[in-house]
């Protein structure tokens, strides 16, 4: 963690007061620890975008192109005449306040432009001054406000400081989902260049290596290999685990961090050895090898530069359909743009489970199936030995992803399948799950160090509801399924919790899958030996 | 500052129509031409708003869904909350539209000490927001007495359930009070909650002092400073039948209502309120979740630049091999 970082006792004194003031004043003040660096040259080069060059947040000189305001008024006009959404959400808002207290970025730091509604009235108030008469005639009375550079970097510094969680648009009385405006005032920011590494450089590395961290086809290889030999060790079997298998029934897409991070590994494990043990005849792609997709927090066009890997690889090897990880926004593109941006897969099946015969009706045009789905299934028709048990050390609580929950509405498969793998398990107060699920606050794109401080903001209301479970139940692991959360949310809990580990659920059924064959399990998949039999005794 | 100057601008145009209303000259352009007008404005500008949203294109399907989707049969689907179907949505919508659904979720967060964030029920708003638009309908509906002749059953069975109680003479109608407390708590709340007072433009303060005004004079009228009724009626027949009149006995406080009612029916278009209509074009709300089932189409979808798998093949061709991974071209 970054040291500047205040300690959360200083970071939990929150002044909710709004400032003197008036917020139409556009200045922003970079301060360390609340905003992320800028992307750097050769990315954007590499993708062929707009304005690249040196420079960083804290500059006073943004080296805008010269022409920058009409680039964005043209932009704003070209996406009202695109997006119903962008231009009911500009007219429609009445301002009664009800998203204020639902941004995690708003509790977490009382700035009130990171209400929802003030953070929309940023690039409404511009809207309302260049695209309605009112605002053209009465200007600030209006609500209409002038486009300045200043305007330009307040637009950065809060659209870099929204995850695109929806958590606004359940409580919008007409759904104005500020999701949408972020990803326009995205969209705009990238045409003149202002945009973040941390986003623009996954992206890049994505078109090129085919995953967002950059790893090239051997690294992919070497991985699961790696994988593959840590199942032996623990399990005394050796899985298959075939990559770009031409003919396979499946492929197989998740997000790069199931295999080249901690704690996202264990539930790479966990996905492996389920498929050896229902005898998957499935395939991994090095080439479409990222579910995950940071287009989406780039601009719509980018999202399907990125997306249309995975539909040319299913083609390409011939599989009949897609079988998806654990994954937050992956999911929220795959279940709501993926067809539409590349579609339609007629090359695909609809996708049927070679184990249960469950035709999954549900994505019967998509032809993707999301792994909780076609688990809960496996159990839900008796296809696997489990013994729970094997997780009586964890106390477990889940965390539902922003996308998964609000973006696609997937919340039963994940209880189902936690319930059936293990004898803990222990809700968060209903205020902070579901629908109403808190970001982890570093979403979006925004999960980098340097911006530590307003990730630590953002994560509070999602810390204290782990807080109140650890208290209560004991609880000691943050179950979620998404890679994001999964990266991030071990800072977030250890800030503002401490003792609560974070991971993925089909970690947990890895640790319970009683596989044919299997040596006796003495440790779990992190290597953590279990307790004596006799502690065991409740199991 | 805004709401003082809303206000102060609401109050010289009531005094404008007050004065308007005594001066001959002045009593065709007050009580005929502005409303007539005002009408105009609203239609041609509703329908303007709506078409000009209708236009934009939806381009991708992306409800909000605020329950389970429809997966396997034995779970169970949020039918209302993450609709799949077209009843589904409707039914959705019509919570949304009529009993202001996503409001009634309202919670408060309140940080405590520890720190400890807790979140207590908040519903005053939906309630506020609830009682004024049934209200207003209400009214509304009411009003048909002036417009028709004879007098519709529903809107004289309208009046005597909202008269019920028979509080006073003339009878106290329930949702007169109702309209000027919810009003009352909706301007309240602004001067008060220190985020909505912040939030809160000129627009805002300047549409609730309208509906104050308007629904203000029009209690007057009913419970203390009775017009000529039957003037009234001969006025507003003589608008909907297109035989414009004014009649020498309406005047002063009448005038000040319907310049109001014209001023706000025709500031409409331009403004927030048109969220009456909006609402039910919201993306977010009035699409169903079925988006793996059924494919949505982009009218403006285009050809954009990929890596496909032959350039990355080339490129990392070595590396593939070395790794001893299936090839397209060995």
């Amino acid at each position: 963690m970054a040291e500047q970082t205040p300690k959360p006792e200083e970071l939990s004194k929150i002044d909710y007061h709004p400032p003197k003031k008036g917020w139409m004043d556009p200045h922003v003040e970079f301060r360390k620890g609340t905003y992320c660096y800028s992307a750097l040259p050769k990315n954007l080069q590499y993708l062929g975008m707009p304005n690249p060059r040196e420079w960083q947040p804290f500059d006073a000189d943004w080296k805008l192109p010269p022409n920058w305001k009409q680039i964005i008024l043209d932009g704003m006009k070209e996406r009202l005449e695109k997006y119903r959404s962008f231009r009911l959400f500009m007219d429609i808002c009445v301002r009664c306040g009800a998203c204020a207290d639902k941004c995690h970025f708003y509790v977490g730091s009382g700035d009130p432009k990171n209400m929802p509604v003030l953070r929309a009235e940023l690039i409404r108030s511009i809207y309302r001054r260049y695209f309605t008469p009112a605002g053209k005639m009465f200007g600030p009375l209006a609500g209409g406000r002038e486009l300045t550079e200043e305007v330009i970097k307040e637009w950065f510094y809060y659209f870099y400081q929204c995850t695109e969680c929806r958590r606004c648009s359940v409580f919008c009385p007409y759904g104005i989902d500020q999701a949408e405006i972020t990803i326009i005032g995205r969209e705009l920011l990238n045409l003149i260049g202002c945009n973040i590494n941390w986003v623009i450089e996954p992206v890049a590395n994505c078109f090129r290596t085919g995953n967002h961290l950059g790893i090239q086809p051997h690294g992919f290889k070497d991985s699961i290999d790696f994988a593959v030999d840590e199942i032996e060790d623990i399990t005394g079997i050796r899985v298959e685990a075939p990559i770009m298998k031409k003919g396979a029934e499946i492929l197989f897409v998740m997000p790069s961090a199931d295999y080249f991070a901690s704690p996202h590994y264990y539930t790479l494990l966990g996905y492996l050895m389920l498929f050896h043990e229902i005898g998957l005849d499935y395939t991994m792609s090095a080439f479409a090898g990222e579910g995950g997709n940071f287009g989406l927090f780039t601009s719509h066009e980018m999202m399907k530069r990125l997306n249309a890997k995975i539909y040319e690889e299913a083609k390409r090897l011939k599989v009949k359909w897609i079988l998806g990880g654990e994954c937050g926004h992956m999911w929220r593109v795959a279940h709501q743009y993926m067809n539409t941006l590349n579609g339609p897969p007629d090359f695909l099946e609809v996708p049927v489970s070679p184990i249960t015969g469950t035709r999954f009706e549900n994505a019967k045009s998509t032809k993707m199936t999301h792994i909780m789905e076609f688990t809960a299934d496996l159990i839900h028709n008796g296809k696997l030995k489990l013994d729970k048990s094997r997780n009586d050390h964890w106390r477990v609580t889940h965390h539902d992803p922003c996308n998964v929950a609000r973006g696609m509405g997937l919340l039963e498969e994940p209880r189902y399948v936690i319930n059936s793998v293990c004898n803990h398990f222990y809700e968060m107060p209903e205020n902070t799950i579901r629908e109403q699920t808190f970001c982890c606050g570093s979403g979006a794109g925004l999960g980098t160090d340097e911006n530590m401080e307003m990730r630590m903001r953002g994560g509070m209301p999602r810390g204290n509801a782990v807080k109140y479970v650890k208290e209560k139940h004991g609880v000691n692991l943050l179950t979620t399924i998404c890679a994001i959360d999964k990266a991030t949310l071990p800072a977030v809990v250890d800030y503002w919790v401490g003792g609560v580990e974070v991971g993925g659920i089909h970690e947990l059924v890895g640790n319970a899958l009683v596989m044919k064959g299997e040596k006796e399990r003495t440790a779990d998949l992190r290597g953590t030996p279990f307790p004596a039999k006799e502690v065991k005794a409740h199991a | 500052m805004n709401a003082l100057l809303s206000l102060i601008v609401v109050l010289v145009l009531g005094a404008l129509a007050y004065a308007g209303g005594s001066v001959e000259g002045l009593r065709t352009l007050f009580g005929v031409i502005i409303p007539y007008a005002a009408i105009l404005t609203f239609l041609a500008g509703v329908a303007y708003r709506v078409v000009r949203w209708a236009l934009s294109p939806v381009p991708f399907r992306i409800p909000t869904t605020c329950g389970q989707q429809k997966t396997l049969p034995w779970i169970k689907a949020g039918y209302l909350e993450s609709p799949y179907t077209a009843l589904g949505v409707t039914l959705r919508m019509a919570l949304e539209v009529l009993l202001f659904r996503s409001l009634f979720r309202n919670t408060k967060a309140e940080l405590r000490s520890g720190p400890q964030l807790v979140y207590g029920e908040n519903k005053y708003l939906w309630l506020a927001a609830l009682a004024f638009h049934w209200s207003f309908l209400i009214i509304f509906l009411r009003h048909l007495r002036f417009f028709m002749q004879p007098v519709p059953a529903f809107v004289n069975l309208l009046s005597d359930a909202d008269g019920f109680f028979q509080i006073g003479a003339p009878v106290l109608y329930l949702t007169d009070v109702f309209v000027l407390a919810a009003l009352a708590y909706l301007l309240w709340r602004r001067f008060r909650d220190p985020q909505v007072r912040y939030i809160s433009l000129f627009t805002d303060y300047f549409a609730l002092f309208v509906l104050l005004g308007l629904t203000g004079t029009g209690v007057l009228m009913r419970y203390f400073f009775r017009p000529d009724i039957v003037a009234v009626k001969e006025l507003a027949l003589g608008l909907v039948t297109f035989t414009p009149a004014v009649p020498a006995q309406v005047g002063g406080l009448f005038f000040v209502h319907l310049f109001l009612l014209s001023l706000l029916i025709a500031y409409l278009p331009f403004s927030k309120l048109m969220h009456f209509a909006g609402v039910f074009l919201s993306p977010t709300r009035n699409l169903a979740n079925n988006n793996r089932m059924k494919r949505h189409v982009n009218p403006w979808n285009y050809p954009v630049k990929v890596h496909t798998y032959a350039e990355w093949e080339e490129e990392f061709h070595d590396k593939i091999k070395a790794a001893g991974l299936p090839m397209e071209k060995e």
